[in-house]
């Protein structure tokens, strides 16, 4: 075991002597560095900023056709900009730019981290790096920095188009609100991304072959996006059923049971804060739990939340994404300071 | 091979010293000579600017590494073992391990190593694959950690203080890789980041050892296009870019061809002498770097059986103290049997085990001389007379028994 090998030093050096022997830059900014040239330089990332781009400028375009041939009726309609991101034209068959994104990003995540640990260890590269004066985890640590960092400047050229385009196109210039709910969508997008790509991380310290890990990988991602919005109510369904001859509430109890098996999956939990950032309209994302909540829920009289509001209601799943993101990190960072250096 | 910088120690002296080990006399340090920093109670009382206090305590009354779960309940008398178990080392040791074992599960990689390396030396971890070379080598730079036993490298245990160890230790995997994307010069600049080395002391450094290794040609073009031999020689320039003091080489000759082990060997063999470098280097291939080593230890199924410098190793295990010569000359070798019999000090002549074209004579002394004066005056043209035990391969055949030369997993 090499836990403690790489960790912080113990505490017995002197201070000064302790000072001298860090890496002036820092070991994981160096790698992470060039990580990220790596990465930018890669043919995965040009191939992959192309799919976003087109996958986003697509849905974007139609709407923003629609949206200006009929442009008397829409005018004065609240956070219009935001249509570009989430309503679909039906020339396109209804899909939205952040539907489209929500697809593709986990694919994103996966193919920056796939390889991360596992390609220095085919490479015979392992030994070598970590045979420099650097802690372990800095290793991890500067790869999964590399692969946030290059996804977001990834998302970041995605949105800027869209907005841009969006401004050309539609002649309106979005409200400071409208640009936030944009910005924290990035964010949020980026977290999400970054779950994969920990998750992509965890698979290449697991798994020896890069090309398994990334079958592994994009084999979770499909199967999440496919089956997991069926496989998880069957699973509330089994534990909560749902009896037609029960009451309201436990009809309601047996729904609101699938809706919280539906966020484990970190595609439910972004879908949500999606949902909730860019549709200032959305009051709720659970579903409702009992009747008297449902009954208030349709007196309600529309209106729009501010971005903080929003936030406040997907709070608990940005926290859960969070978590899951740290958790996937945690455990591909223990398992590969646990793990021998020799292949 | 020269002695010039044999040092002082031998083979003998360290197989006395390891029975002398476990003396109960020798486990009384002086409590005293420890550096203050070394005793955790002791924190608030270092003086942080204090350069001198390093160098006037000897490194190796260190203490050990931190208790493993299994050892903490008797964690004193175990502090007080590693200080016995160090009482032996000399001072210019660079390299040092004391009863050093690691075990996989029921598998042991490692046997109660001691090996001691001293300063300036050459040393050859000789053995088959699988012998725990590599795992020895890994437990040296902090990257495995033992199961149990002590380990110092220029004074510092290295699971506890891995990185002053990587700054000032090159090291050359077995298998050694670049990124092949980077062009041979980056692969370089990327591990003097890694060091700390600012962009303008790299690249001077760079460019000269890019200059030793003969890569200059090569080094703007990409890693992936490096042949074997030239990836070994540009993984022995990313080992000297910290401009290190030990150098730790792990099968440095694999994969190469003869000509580019010979250019590689005299490549080493510049290096070292030129920066008075510490060596140790693991080999299973003994004839190769015979030449190289000026103390070779022979290491099989995770144990040391025996380590010194090779003519000592030739001589010293001789029970006898008989000198074998390996004869042959033109015509029937039935013609040197009545000649060589008949010199003083021969006391058995006998055909040759794999070469019938030879024979062997065995004698009390050195008869080379004698011999090939009497085949001389007799008019038996000699082609062949070689001194047995010279050769790596023979020795290492004497020294490890069969059964754990094919040590197989």
């Amino acid at each position: 075991m090499s836990t403690s090998a790489d960790l912080p030093r113990s505490d017995t050096a002197p201070r000064s002597a302790r000072r001298s022997e860090r890496p002036p830059s820092g070991g994981w900014r160096t790698i992470a560095l060039k990580e990220f040239a790596d990465h930018v330089a890669s043919v995965r990332f040009l191939v992959l900023l192309v799919v976003i781009v087109v996958a986003a400028i697509i849905p974007m375009y139609f709407i923003s056709t629609d949206i200006s041939g009929s442009a008397p009726q829409l005018s004065g309609q609240p956070a219009l900009f935001l249509a570009l991101f989430v309503v679909g034209s039906q020339s396109v068959g209804g899909v939205t730019t952040v539907a489209f994104a929500a697809l593709l990003v986990p694919l994103v995540g996966i193919a920056f981290g796939f390889d991360g640990i596992n390609s220095e260890r085919t490479q015979g590269t392992l030994s070598r790096l970590l045979a420099q004066p650097i802690h372990r985890d800095d290793v991890v640590n500067g790869k999964f920095a590399a692969g946030i960092a290059v996804i977001s400047v990834m998302l970041a050229a995605l949105v800027i188009l869209v907005c841009g385009l969006g401004i050309v196109r539609l002649g309106i210039i979005p409200t400071p609100e409208e640009l936030a709910r944009v910005l924290s969508w990035w964010l949020a997008t980026i977290l999400y991304a970054s779950f994969w790509l920990a998750f992509a991380l965890l698979l290449s310290v697991i798994i020896r072959g890069a090309a398994s890990a990334a079958l592994v990988g994009f084999g979770s991602w499909l199967g999440l996006i496919l089956f997991g919005q069926f496989l998880l109510p069957l699973a509330a369904s089994a534990l909560f059923p749902s009896n037609t001859a029960g009451t309201a509430n436990d009809y309601f109890a047996s729904t609101s049971a699938q809706a919280i098996f539906l966020r484990i999956s970190p595609a439910t939990l972004y879908q949500d804060i999606v949902t909730a950032l860019m549709n200032p309209t959305t009051k709720s994302v659970l579903g409702v739990g009992n009747l008297g909540q449902y009954v208030s829920a349709q007196e309600q009289i529309p209106s729009l939340l501010t971005l903080d509001q929003s936030i406040l209601i997907v709070w608990p799943q940005i926290v859960a994404l969070v978590a899951l993101t740290v958790a996937m990190f945690a455990l591909a960072y223990v398992l590969f300071l646990r793990q021998e250096v020799r292949a | 091979m020269t002695d010039e910088r044999t040092p002082p120690s031998d083979g003998r002296r360290g197989r006395s010293r390891r029975r002398s080990r476990v003396r109960p006399g020798t486990s009384a340090r002086p409590v005293s000579g420890r550096h203050p920093s070394d005793d955790p109670t002791a924190i608030g009382a270092v003086e942080p600017g204090d350069p001198g206090a390093e160098r006037t305590v000897r490194p190796w009354e260190v203490e050990a590494a931190a208790p493993t779960a299994e050892d903490r309940p008797r964690g004193r008398r175990r502090r007080r073992s590693v200080a016995s178990l160090l009482a032996d080392v000399p001072e210019d040791t660079v390299i040092a391990t004391r009863r050093l074992t690691k075990e996989y599960g029921q598998f042991t990689a490692v046997d109660s190593l001691d090996l001691t390396i001293r300063a300036g030396e050459v040393f050859g971890l000789l053995g088959p694959n699988g012998a725990g070379k590599t795992t020895t080598v890994l437990m040296l730079l902090g990257l495995t950690e033992p199961t149990r036993g002590v380990v110092r490298v220029l004074g510092l245990d290295p699971t506890r203080e891995p990185l002053a160890i990587k700054r000032r230790v090159g090291y050359l995997p077995d298998h050694v890789g670049f990124y092949g994307a980077m062009t041979g010069r980056e692969n370089l600049r990327y591990t003097a980041k890694l060091n700390g080395l600012t962009r303008r002391e790299s690249d001077a450094r760079i460019d000269l050892l890019l200059h030793e290794v003969r890569l200059e040609e090569a080094a703007d073009k990409r890693a992936d296009t490096y042949s074997r031999g030239m990836s070994q020689r540009l993984g022995i320039a990313d080992a000297l870019v910290k401009d290190p003091s030990v150098l730790i080489l792990d099968e440095p000759t694999i994969a190469i061809d003869p000509a580019g082990v010979e250019e590689l060997l005299a490549l080493l063999r510049r290096l070292v002498r030129e920066r008075n470098l510490t060596v140790l280097l693991s080999s299973h291939l003994l004839g190769q770097v015979q030449s190289l080593c000026d103390r070779v230890g022979f290491f099989a199924a995770g144990r040391l059986i025996a380590s010194g410098p090779l003519e000592e190793l030739a001589r010293g295990t001789d029970a006898m103290q008989s000198v074998e010569l390996e004869v042959g000359v033109d015509g029937d070798p039935a013609g040197i049997d009545a000649i060589a019999a008949a010199i003083a000090g021969v006391q058995s002549v006998r055909p040759h085990e794999r070469d019938e074209h030879l024979r062997v004579v065995t004698a009390s002394t050195d008869v080379a001389g004698p011999l090939a004066t009497a085949l001389a005056n007799a008019g038996v043209p000699l082609v062949h007379l070689r001194r047995r035990g010279s050769d790596l391969l023979e020795l290492y055949r004497r020294y490890v028994p069969e059964g754990l030369d094919v040590h197989i997993r």
